[in-house]
C-alpha cells in the first residue's frame, strides 16, 4: 500500500475510534455517578429533608426512572449538546461550560506557548554545553518543576509578586472597576479587537501570573525531553559523518540534529495536554481565576451532580480529542511511522 | 543522584514510623490541637515553623500528614499494582475480543486528565483515607495494565513458554510461573514514579476539597487554608507544608530516575 493510502486509512480509523472513546467517557461518568454508595438526593439535600422534597427533586433529576432509561435520555441529550440545567440555579449547565470555556483556552493556550519556549530553550542550552555543570542543571530543572505542587508553586509566586512587591493583581481575570470587553470571550482578543488599551493592558497584567506559573511548571517536561533526544540525535552516525565533514558543533546541531529531534517532543506535547488540564485546574483556583476549573470546584462544593457531570464530560472529550489531533498531525509529518 | 533519592524517602518513612510515637510522648504537640496557642504566629523558638489560623502548630501538622501521605499513596499503588498487573497479563495472554475491549477502555482512561479522573472518583466516594486512596488506584491502573499487556503479550510467543504449553501447563501455571517474573521487572520503576505523581494528585484532591477527612492532618487543605491568608502576607502556613510536599516527590523521583538507569543497564548486560 502506498504511503498516501495507508496515512488516510490510519486517519480513518483513528477518527473513527474518537467517537467511541467519548462515549465510553460519557458512560463511565454516567455509571459513576449512579453507581457510587450515597444518594445524590441525600448529598444536595441532606437526610433531614422531608420525603415529599426528596421525590420531587429525585423526578426532576430523572432519577425515578429504571437505570437503562435513564442512560439512554442522557446520551440522547448529550449528542444534542443538551448537558442538563444545574440545580443551584437553574441555569443550562451548556450555557456555564461555555462562559467559563474561554477564560480556560485563554489561560492554557497562552501557558503551553511559555512552555514549550522556555523549554526549548533551556534543552537546547543544556545539550549545546554540554559540560557536566549545565547538564546536571538541565537534568535538575526538569524534575524540579516536575516536582512542585502547580498551587504551590502559584501560591509562592503569588506571595512574592503580587503581596510582597506588588507589581501583579493577586488574582481574578480583569480589573474589578472595569466592564470586560464584550466579544468572544477571549479578552485578549476582544481588548485587542476593540483598540481599548487599557482593557489589554488590565487582561495582561492578570494572565502574566498564573500563565507564567504554569508554563514554567510545564516547561521542565519540554526541556527534559528535547535534551534526551537531542542527546541521543548527536551520537549517530550522520552526525558524526557531518562532524567528519568540519561542519562546525553549532550548524550541527541546529541545522542537523534540531530537526530530527523535536518529533519526539510534539509527542510529548500531545501527552502533556493532559497535565496542562490538570495542572490548570489547579493553578485556576490558586489565582481565582474564573474559568471551567473554578466551576467545577464551585460545583464539587455545592453538591451540584448535573454541573459536575457536565463539566468532567467536556473537559475529558476536550482531551482525547486533542490527543487524537496530535497523533494525526505527528503521523503526517514524520515519514517513518508506519502504521 | 539516586542516593540523595534513597536518603530522602528513607528520612520520610522515618518521620512515618517516628511522629506518632513522639507525639504520644508530648516530644511533639499535637497535629491538631492549637486552641491555647496564639493564631497565626510566625516562626518562634516555641513553634518553629508558626502556627495556622487555629493556632495549630505548622511544624507538627507538617509531619503528621508527611506520615499520612505516604501511607495513602503507599497503599494506593499498591492496590494499582495488585489490580493492574493481573488484568494486564490476563489481557496480554489472552488476546482476542477480551484484550481488545479492555484496551480500549484503559486508553480511554488514560486519555483522562489525571486529576480530573481523580476529582471525579473522590467527588463520587467522600472523603476519607481509604477512598483517597482508592481514588487515586484507579489512575494507575491502566499505566500497569499498558506496560504489562504488552511485555506479557511480547513474551507469551517466546520458546520457553511454548515448551511449558506442550508439557500440559495450565495458563494459570503458565502465567504465574513463567510470564510473571519476566513481567515484573518493569514494576518498580513505574511504581517509584507513581508514588512520586500521587503524592502531588492526593496534594491536589487535599486542596480541592476532597481528599482527608478534616480530621487528618493533610497537606493539600492546609494550603488551602493558607490560601486566605496569603494576601495579608503570613507566608509560613504556606511554605512549609508545600516544601515537605515538593522534597517528597523530588526524593521519589531521584529515585524513580536512578532505577530506570539502573534497571536499563542491568537489562543490557544480561
Amino acid at each position: 500500500m502506498s504511503r498516501s493510502k495507508a496515512l488516510i486509512r490510519y486517519f480513518i480509523t483513528r477518527l473513527a475510534l474518537a467517537p467511541v472513546m467519548l462515549w465510553i467517557i460519557a458512560s463511565l461518568v454516567f455509571l459513576l455517578l449512579r453507581i457510587a454508595p450515597g444518594d445524590p438526593v441525600d448529598a444536595i439535600l441532606g437526610t433531614r429533608a422531608t420525603e415529599l422534597a426528596r421525590e420531587s427533586l429525585r423526578a426532576k433529576l430523572g432519577l425515578d426512572e429504571p437505570l437503562h432509561q435513564q442512560y439512554i435520555q442522557f446520551i440522547q441529550n448529550l449528542m444534542h449538546g443538551d448537558l442538563g440545567t444545574a440545580l443551584v440555579n437553574q441555569e443550562p449547565v451548556s450555557n456555564i461550560i461555555q462562559k467559563a470555556l474561554p477564560a480556560s483556552i485563554e489561560l492554557g493556550v497562552t501557558a503551553f506557548l511559555i512552555a514549550i519556549t522556555l523549554g526549548m530553550a533551556i534543552g537546547f542550552i543544556g545539550t549545546s554545553k554540554a559540560d557536566g555543570k549545565t547538564d546536571l542543571i538541565g537534568r535538575l530543572f526538569g524534575i524540579g518543576t516536575y516536582a512542585i505542587p502547580p498551587f504551590w508553586g502559584a501560591m509562592l509566586i503569588q506571595l512574592l509578586f503580587a503581596v510582597v512587591l506588588g507589581w501583579f493583581p493577586i488574582g481574578g481575570r480583569f480589573p474589578a472597576n472595569l466592564t470586560p470587553p464584550n466579544g468572544t470571550g477571549f479578552y485578549l482578543f476582544d481588548s485587542f479587537w476593540n483598540r481599548s488599551f487599557i482593557d489589554f493592558q488590565g487582561t495582561l497584567k492578570h494572565l502574566f501570573l498564573p500563565a507564567m506559573t504554569l508554563g514554567i511548571l510545564l516547561s521542565g517536561i519540554f526541556s527534559r525531553a528535547l535534551r534526551l533526544n537531542l542527546t541521543r540525535t548527536l551520537e549517530s552516525d550522520y552526525i558524526e559523518a557531518a562532524r567528519s565533514r568540519g561542519i562546525s558543533e553549532t550548524q550541527i546541531i541546529v541545522k542537523h540534529a534540531f530537526p530530527n529531534a523535536l518529533l519526539p517532543v510534539l509527542t510529548i506535547a500531545g501527552i502533556t495536554v493532559a497535565s496542562l488540564i490538570g495542572g490548570a485546574l489547579l493553578i485556576e483556583v490558586t489565582f481565582s481565576w474564573p474559568g471551567i476549573a473554578m466551576r467545577l470546584q464551585e460545583a464539587i462544593a455545592q453538591r451540584d451532580y448535573p454541573v459536575v457531570q457536565g463539566i468532567v464530560v467536556v473537559i475529558a472529550a476536550l482531551a482525547v480529542m486533542i490527543s487524537i489531533l496530535v497523533d494525526l498531525i505527528i503521523a503526517t509529518i514524520d515519514p517513518r511511522i508506519s502504521y | 543522584m539516586t542516593s540523595w533519592g534513597i536518603l530522602i524517602v528513607l528520612i520520610y518513612v522515618g518521620i512515618t514510623i517516628f511522629t506518632p510515637i513522639l507525639s504520644h510522648f508530648g516530644l511533639i504537640p499535637e497535629p491538631s490541637f492549637g486552641l491555647e496557642n496564639p493564631i497565626y504566629s510566625p516562626p518562634s523558638l516555641g513553634h518553629w515553623c508558626g502556627t495556622d489560623r487555629l493556632g495549630r502548630d505548622v511544624c507538627a501538622r507538617t509531619l503528621a500528614a508527611s506520615s499520612v501521605a505516604l501511607q495513602v499513596v503507599f497503599l494506593a499503588v499498591s492496590l494499582a499494582v495488585i489490580i493492574g498487573v493481573p488484568l494486564g497479563m490476563v489481557s496480554g495472554y489472552l488476546g482476542g475480543i477480551v484484550d481488545r475491549i479492555l484496551v480500549l477502555i484503559m486508553d480511554t482512561l488514560y486519555a483522562i486528565p489525571v486529576l480530573l479522573l481523580s476529582v471525579v472518583m473522590a467527588f463520587l466516594l467522600g472523603r476519607g483515607v481509604f477512598n483517597a486512596a482508592m481514588a487515586l488506584c484507579v489512575v494507575y491502573i491502566p499505566q500497569y495494565f499498558r506496560v504489562v499487556r504488552n511485555q506479557t503479550a511480547q513474551v507469551k510467543s517466546d520458546l520457553f513458554v511454548d515448551a511449558a504449553r506442550s508439557c500440559g501447563a495450565r495458563p494459570v501455571w503458565i502465567l504465574r510461573k513463567y510470564l510473571l517474573r519476566n513481567v515484573i521487572t518493569s514494576v518498580p520503576v513505574l511504581l517509584t514514579l507513581n508514588a512520586a505523581d500521587a503524592v502531588l494528585i492526593l496534594g491536589g484532591l487535599g486542596f480541592l476539597g476532597l481528599g482527608l477527612p478534616e480530621s487528618v492532618p493533610e497537606w493539600g487543605s492546609d494550603l488551602n487554608m493558607a490560601l486566605s491568608a496569603l494576601p495579608t502576607g503570613i507566608w509560613w502556613t504556606t511554605l512549609f507544608p508545600g516544601l515537605a510536599m515538593f522534597v517528597l516527590v523530588l526524593g521519589l523521583s531521584f529515585l524513580g530516575d536512578g532505577l530506570e538507569i539502573w534497571v536499563s543497564k542491568r537489562q543490557k548486560s544480561v
